[in-house]
């Protein structure tokens, strides 16, 4: 019965999702509070119908229903329970049916939120109900999760052992929260464009901040994850998937800061409606390269053409369709005050034009190699190197400049004034990269100068934190804060991490950077649903024993796969990082070991940057709703 | 002009000059920044030279991997019609095994093998990289199989 439920719900919340869609775009004109008032029962008759659909699939997937294929594919009795329930989004199905759940949600917020005017925000439900009906109709033409298998197996297949991790389980929901906030803020975009109101990044706001949040920690996570679970010790890879997250984000970030000059004075009003366009629109690309199987990595759960042409045809549409809307509509958009050369306006310029110049420098790395290969049919990969020399300089040259933002005021700033205040910033900043160039190996000077842009950063943020005071939630100090925890992170791991392989008999000894790592031996271990083998590694250091390390591998039979289970000890300030390797005739084990100095301020410096975003959003929730009467909403 | 039209402006010359110098970059770093993929035919169809780093792709050949000291191996990559010597100190991964599909990254050297600096397999038995396929397909060899 679940199946069907599932399978009816979610037929069901297809014909609310179309009402929602028509409902919504007939509530743009001002004369139809009628269908304003539909539009907005709907989007909750959405939410509680895809909502069963999803619970639906949850029980089958925890109830081992292997009647039903999805299920049957990606599950298996012994399987725990916390990966039964986070295997339903662990496949490509169950996947959509999420990212459908999410838009609803957000879809319900729009309705509740209230935030812009009665006729922005009808315009705006109109716009998500066919982006959800776009989608559901997606899932239940091309990759429905409710498909029955007759006769029922007595066991499913399993789930890739590589998603069976608790990081991954939070990672895509998180990461979708971010994908799809964004399709708020897009439609929001074309509501105003459709409506002519000039009020819509206001409203929007906490729907950019609460996807970029979301979009901050996913990312973080799923780097994270890569970090702990490929056993490779590093951090990024700049694979094509990893881009995908990272250019939505890039966008979003340009969009947050640019929406907030629109919002004040008026500025870059069509700029920041095509920046909400661009960032659904890199999100709806992202799942296309993701969900296509034009990639092979983890992510690609399947490779069935129909689904990419499907994707791809949505995302012409999508991005079309907004384009076209845009041509046709901003145009007649008023513009907003001038501003002075010297202004937080022409900080937020120079911001944004960084920000889309690495967006797009990570945009055509991701693409290249796809467009060739379909093109020429030369096979070739674009790595690190390629990243280092594009995007790197960009988004230094952006951190260089992002502590005189918050520092001049409106339409007209005093440079001499901001550059008073920042004197502090710099002497530090001055004082931290030559001391790292002095006293530290390898003596670089990239080295030496990313260390003296985080110190910048970091001291400027105190300083506007010392100036304003904490009662001010200082959002945008803690979100560049972040940033500068990161590039220490960043830098650290780069510059100073030692590496060590060695094939070591049990009772044999490694070295890595004043640590002997002794070998005790290998013991066979049994898990739920795995074998294990498992090493017992005595760190030592100047003879004294400071910690026993237990790096496994792991062989899961139900999905004949093998994985590898790091052990990391962390101080904060450095990781010791050990994979066991393959083993080797009489008993010989590899070991990789890495020390990474600052590695964990990578991911601490991403949960600084959330918390900034967090500091915004509550301090925007707190504001009253009521539009200001002072803005009347521009004739037609 | 007016103060609306200088601010276009210079958004515009902003927007071009970064534009600008982000295309002189990738461009730059296209050029000399890819790895190109060659199956074993390839690498001697196309003279590849001794020092530039590709990607090379195709099967480990049977009876071909031998350890030598410390975590140094050695194997045969085959497409069936051409094979490639490799040379690589590392862990191998899980589901590296003779007669599998496997992509290596690094250059050859002056005697002909080649000096892998990382070593992928596939990652599930279901799963063979693409380029594998691709490389199989192209010298003939690729059997589809359930």
């Amino acid at each position: 019965m679940t199946g069907e439920i599932g399978q009816f719900a979610l037929c069901l919340a297809l014909a609310l999702a179309l009402v929602e869609a028509i409902a919504g775009l007939a509530g743009a004109q001002p004369a139809n509070a009628l269908a304003r008032r539909v539009a907005a029962a709907s989007a909750a008759g959405l939410l509680v119908f895809v909502g069963l659909s999803f619970a639906a699939l949850t029980y089958a997937s925890v109830s081992d229903d292997f009647s039903i294929l999805n299920v049957a594919q990606n599950s298996h009795t012994l399987k725990p329970l916390i990966y039964k329930i986070s295997g339903v989004w662990g496949n490509h199905e169950g996947s959509m049916l999420l990212w459908v759940l999410v838009l609803s949600v957000y879809s319900a917020a729009v309705a509740w939120s209230r935030r812009g005017s009665e006729r922005l925000t009808s315009a705006a439900l109109g716009v998500q109900g066919l982006v959800a009906a776009a989608f559901i109709v997606f899932i239940l033409f091309t990759s429905n999760p409710f498909v029955r298998l007759d006769p029922a197996p007595f066991e499913g297949a399993g789930l890739n052992p590589l998603l069976q991790d608790f990081g991954l389980a939070v990672h895509p929901p998180m990461l979708y929260t971010g994908y799809v906030g964004l399709s708020a803020a897009f439609a929001y975009a074309a509501a105003a464009l459709i409506t002519r109101e000039r009020d819509w990044a206001r409203a929007a706001r906490p729907f950019m901040l609460a996807a970029w949040i979301a979009l901050t920690l996913g990312i973080a996570l799923g780097s994270w994850w890569a970090y702990y679970e490929l056993g490779w010790g590093g951090f990024w890879f700049w694979d094509p998937v990893e881009n995908a997250s990272l250019m939505p984000w890039l966008i979003a970030t340009a969009l947050l800061h640019s929406a907030l000059a629109t919002e004040r004075t008026g500025a870059f009003r069509s700029w920041s409606l095509l920046l909400a366009i661009a960032g659904f629109s890199l999100s709806l690309i992202g799942t296309f390269l993701v969900r296509s199987g034009v990639l092979s990595s983890v992510h690609a759960f399947a490779s069935d053409p129909t689904r990419g042409l499907y994707i791809l045809v949505l995302i012409f549409g999508a991005i079309g369709g907004a384009l076209a809307l845009f041509a046709w509509r901003a145009p007649g958009l008023e513009e907003g005050t001038a501003f002075a050369p010297v202004s937080r306006e022409t900080a937020l310029l120079l911001n944004n034009v960084f920000l889309t110049a690495a967006a797009a420098t990570v945009f055509i790395g991701t693409l290249y190699p796809l467009v060739l290969d379909s093109l020429t049919g030369t096979r070739l990969s674009v790595g690190p190197p390629y990243f280092a020399l594009t995007f790197a300089p960009i988004f230094f040259a952006l951190l260089l400049l992002v502590p005189f933002g918050p520092r001049l005021s409106w339409q007209r700033g005093d440079l001499r004034a901001a550059l008073r205040t920042l004197g502090p910033a710099f002497g530090i900043a001055a004082v931290a990269g030559v001391a790292i160039f002095a006293f530290t190996t390898p003596r670089t000077l990239a080295g030496a100068g990313a260390f003296a842009l985080a110190a910048w950063l970091l001291a400027a943020s105190v300083v506007d934190v010392v100036r304003r005071g904490w009662r001010l939630l200082p959002a945008a100090a803690l979100a560049h804060a972040g940033l500068a925890v990161t590039l220490i992170g960043v830098a650290g791991t780069t510059l100073w991490r030692s590496e060590a392989l060695e094939v070591l008999a049990p009772g044999e000894s490694m070295e890595i950077a004043g640590y002997t790592l002794r070998l005790d031996d290998v013991v066979g271990a049994q898990g739920p649903n795995y074998q294990a083998a498992r090493a017992n590694v005595t760190v030592l250091r100047g003879g004294r024993t400071l910690a026993v390390m237990h790096p496994e591998r792991r062989l899961f039979p139900a999905e004949r796969q093998e994985t590898v289970e790091t052990a990391i000890r962390t101080t904060i300030v450095s990781d010791l990082y050990l994979a066991l390797g393959d083993r080797r005739d009489a008993g010989h084990w590899t070991l990789r070991a890495y020390v990474n100095p600052l590695a964990p301020f990578i991911w601490l410096g991403a949960l600084v940057m959330a918390l900034g975003g967090f500091a915004a959003l509550w301090s925007r929730l707190r504001r009253p709703r009521a539009m200001p009467a002072a803005h009347p909403a521009p004739a037609e | 002009m007016t103060p609306r039209k200088r601010r276009r402006l210079a958004f515009a010359v902003a927007l071009v000059a970064a534009g600008a110098g982000a295309a002189a970059l990738v461009l730059f770093a296209l050029k000399d920044n890819v790895l190109y993929f060659y199956s074993p035919s390839d690498v001697f169809a196309k003279h590849v030279p001794a020092g530039v780093a590709f990607r090379i792709g195709g099967l480990v050949a049977v009876h071909s991997v031998s350890h030598g000291a410390g975590a140094d191996v050695r194997f045969t990559v085959t497409d069936g019609k051409s094979s490639v010597p490799v040379d690589y100190r590392g862990v191998l991964p899980a589901l590296f095994r003779e007669g599998q599909g496997v992509v290596a990254l690094g250059a050859l050297d002056g005697a002909g093998t080649f000096s892998a600096s990382e070593v992928l397999a596939k990652h599930d038995e279901r799963y063979m990289p693409p380029e594998v396929v691709d490389a199989l397909k192209r010298s003939g060899r690729w059997k589809e199989t359930p």
